[in-house]
């Protein structure tokens, strides 16, 4: 039977059991939207803002695992899914973007809401399609999910003129699609495995760096019997916490800019570096000429060749999934009787205690003011470190990823690589949709709420019940936080004036505000909030506007050049 | 250092864009670029002559790689391999120059393709430098007007680059 494009374009998101389709009608997309109209099997989210669709379906498969779908027209809906798009391309999350085209006769005349989507989106996508003929749209299609949730995942675009949503085709949807020139090595070299493994069990000062890619590649239970196994310390990147138990003993925080003391200094201090899914990304080792040390061997697990000594060198590079070569690690080792020198580990755990001595995210508890660290351990026990916490940039992102232990990955939300302020309002919406009844808090700062705020429409109409804790320093605090450190407090435009009263603003859009002023409140209405299940609650947290994140090392500086709270 | 890249592509619209687009993204140079389909109507053969230090190129070749649209990419420098470059020049070649020009072009193993009373239009393969060294062996002035290929190249005996 002949098809229109637009129903062959539902009937394939049908078909890859697409839940949620996040998205903005316009011109371009008409006909797809009236094909949307005339099922049920596949639900419409309809959000403010095109960059609220794409962050929405981003959330919900950074979640879920599941590949988020995100449908927006031409030109503008484009234009504003752009920063959505740079943001999933960056942490490497799997989406399909459907865009309208203006009719492929109308394109290159500068027609109406016309702009070259594949040629703007291209240096942020995995991969893009522009579709020409009605006859390859479930082809395109069927090859957008593969490539977006194989390999490394990433965005995939696949732009539709829209005079072939009209035109007829034969449909059917292929089972599997092949791509000659796509295969990425998923199988760990067994050579370089075993010389891994040799140097783990060798090591006498051992650190296991875990990264997003642990979390994206589902290895989390395959990193921590490895690390269990090992006894060896273990950190995880701002993308990877969650990757390896929060509250393992073993586990020493995370690292980078804003890491702790004892994971910087160890990562700096080790013998064997065993790298999982991890980038070696600037906010993590900071200046590699301080990082380099020759008598420190690196060994770096990775799907991508190109994250492979791309700013370190790397002793025992090994390609594929994680958690394929985790796996025969695990199996050389279980099945081998040798095990690390336990004296050569009890003297490096030794040391490692004594960094831990330091007390890095020690602060103020006895303050008159609401500390915003204090505000994140207190959601931390009443919600049991079981909510899903997303974040938007800022200062209020490091406290949320210090304080908030992550024992289970895919909790924790945030924008790592391209820092998008304004993600975590509508990547909240994501999350909630696809783990109903989970609770869901959005940690965020007075100035990044603003830049998505319209998705508070969008909470409404779908009855999402999720928690916005607002950090409110009155402040784009993170840029203060440099301009006193580096711009002899010079606060060049970094002062939020004219805040709107967020109580009224929540109430205005059908929820609940509640302003909180005092320590002595924040527990009381942070209960209150988790209690109301069927709320969105908006609790704007009125935080000292002095406070600053610790440890911190400036852009360019080495691991151990560290800035603690007691130094200042 | 010098390296010749090699690649095999899909013949498909975008994919010069997205290979020449790496190359400014991320601040890696190209001295030449030639592209052409194949034997295979499907595919396209690419020559990239570019600078930098091993580490660079290795990172050029693994994004190169990662490009969906990429099939294979080798180095051709990595090894034993024949490149050319086709140059055509105009040159003035009038009164006593005629004969002057017309020898030069022989020395070189040029063909002279077009002429007029005033002008050679001549054609010259060879390596870069070889075509270098014939516009440095003219006199200032002679030359009108000149176009290059910019690199092609092959591995040498059983080194094949196919799929
Ligand atoms: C204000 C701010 C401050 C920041 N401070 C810090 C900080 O202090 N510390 C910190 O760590 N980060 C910090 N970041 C985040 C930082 O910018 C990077 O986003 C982050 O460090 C990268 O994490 P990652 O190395 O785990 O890599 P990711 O970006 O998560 O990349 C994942 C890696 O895993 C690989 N991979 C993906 N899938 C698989 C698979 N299936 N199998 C194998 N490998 C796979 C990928 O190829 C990639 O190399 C900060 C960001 C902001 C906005
Ligand atoms: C879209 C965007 N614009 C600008 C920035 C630069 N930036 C990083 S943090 C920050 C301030 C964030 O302020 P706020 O949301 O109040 O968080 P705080 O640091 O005060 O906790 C800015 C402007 C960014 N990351 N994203
Ligand atoms: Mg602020």
């Amino acid at each position: 039977m002949q098809l229109t494009g637009a129903e062959i374009i539902i009937r394939c998101l049908q078909e890859e059991g697409v839940e949620y389709v996040f998205g903005y009608p316009g011109g371009a997309v008409l006909n797809i939207y009236d094909e949307l109209f005339k099922q049920e099997k596949v639900k419409h989210v309809l959000v403010r803002h095109e960059q609220g669709a794409v962050h929405a379906a981003d959330g919900y498969s950074r979640s879920s695992h599941k590949v988020g779908v995100a449908l927006v027209t031409s030109g503008p809906g484009v234009t504003n899914a752009v920063t959505g798009i740079a943001t999933a391309h960056m942490d490497s999350v799997p989406l399909v973007i459907i865009s309208g085209q203006v009719p492929t006769h109308a394109i290159g005349q500068d027609a109406f809401q016309e702009c070259d989507t594949v040629g703007i989106t291209r240096p942020c996508v995995k991969h893009n399609f522009l579709v020409k003929d009605v006859k390859d749209i479930a082809v395109t299609i069927k090859k957008a999910f593969y490539l977006a949730a194989s390999g490394r995942p990433g965005p995939v675009l696949v732009d539709i003129p829209k005079d072939v949503t009209q035109a007829l085709a034969e449909y059917s949807y292929p089972k599997t699609v092949s791509l000659r020139s796509y295969n990425p090595v998923t199988k760990g070299h067994a050579g370089q495995i075993r010389k891994a493994v040799q140097l783990l069990l060798e090591a006498k000062r051992p650190m296991v760096y875990a990264g997003g890619g642990v979390i994206l590649n589902n290895a989390s239970s395959q990193l921590t019997r490895l690390v269990r196994l090992l006894g060896f310390p273990c950190t995880n990147t701002l993308m990877g916490l969650g990757a390896f138990p929060g509250t393992d003993p073993q586990f020493t925080g995370m690292l980078g800019m804003h890491g702790t003391y004892e994971s910087n200094m160890a990562m700096q201090h080790c013998d064997v570096l065993l790298a999982v899914g991890a980038r070696f990304d600037d906010r993590v080792i900071g200046n590699p000429a301080s990082f380099f040390r020759s008598d420190r061997r690196i060994i770096h697990i990775d799907i991508d060749p190109s994250s492979i000594s791309k700013r370190v060198k790397v002793d025992v590079p090994i390609v594929g999934y994680v958690t394929e070569v985790l796996d025969e690690m695990l199996k050389l080792i279980e099945s081998s009787n040798i095990r690390p020198d336990p004296a050569a580990l009890k003297i490096w755990w030794g040391e490692i205690k004594e960094w831990q001595r330091k007390d890095c995210l020690k602060y103020d508890k006895k303050s008159a003011l609401i500390k915003p660290q204090f505000v994140v351990e207190k959601l931390y026990e009443l919600t049991g470190g079981d909510a899903f916490i997303t974040s938007d940039v800022g200062q209020h992102q490091m406290w949320a990823a210090q304080y908030y232990k992550f024992d289970k990955p895919r909790r924790w939300i945030n924008s790592g690589g391209l820092g998008t302020m304004g993600f975590g309002l509508p990547a909240a919406m994501g999350v909630q949709l696809v783990n109903p009844g989970a609770t869901v808090v959005c940690v965020t700062g007075e100035a990044s709420i603003q830049m998505c705020i319209q998705e508070l429409s969008t909470c409404k109409q779908y009855h999402l019940p999720i928690k916005i804790v607002n950090l409110n320093n009155r402040y784009m605090g993170m840029v203060r936080q440099w301009q006193e450190f580096f711009y002899g407090n010079r606060y060049a435009e970094s002062y939020m004036d004219a805040l709107p009263d967020f109580v009224k603003l929540a109430e205005a859009y059908g929820h609940v505000g509640m302003k909180i002023e005092k320590p002595g409140d924040v527990e009381g209405a942070l209960k209150d909030a988790l209690a109301q299940k069927e709320r969105l609650v908006f609790l704007d947290f009125i935080t000292d506007q002095t406070e600053n994140v610790f440890p911190m090392i400036a852009a360019g500086k080495g691991l151990t050049e560290m800035i603690l709270a007691e130094e200042l | 250092m010098r390296h010749i890249l090699s690649i095999l592509v899909e013949n498909e619209a975008g994919a010069l864009s997205r290979i020449s687009g790496l190359f400014s993204a991320r601040g890696y140079n190209i001295e030449s670029l030639t592209v052409a389909p194949t034997e295979d109507p499907t595919m396209s053969r690419m020559t990239i002559v570019t600078v930098g230090s091993d580490d660079v190129v290795e990172q050029i070749t693994k994004q190169l790689n990662k490009l969906v649209e990429v099939v294979k990419v080798i180095d051709l420098t990595d090894g034993n391999h024949i490149e050319r470059e086709l140059m055509l020049v105009k040159v003035r070649a009038a009164g006593k120059d005629r004969d002057e020009m017309k020898r030069l072009a022989d020395i070189f193993r040029g063909n002279i393709l077009d002429v007029t009373d005033k002008s050679y239009t001549i054609e010259l393969t060879g390596t870069g430098s070889k075509l270098d060294a014939f516009l440095q062996a003219m006199e200032p002035g002679v030359i009108l007007e000149t176009v290059r290929t910019g690199a092609s190249g092959i591995g040498r005996g059983e080194r094949i680059l196919r799929i």
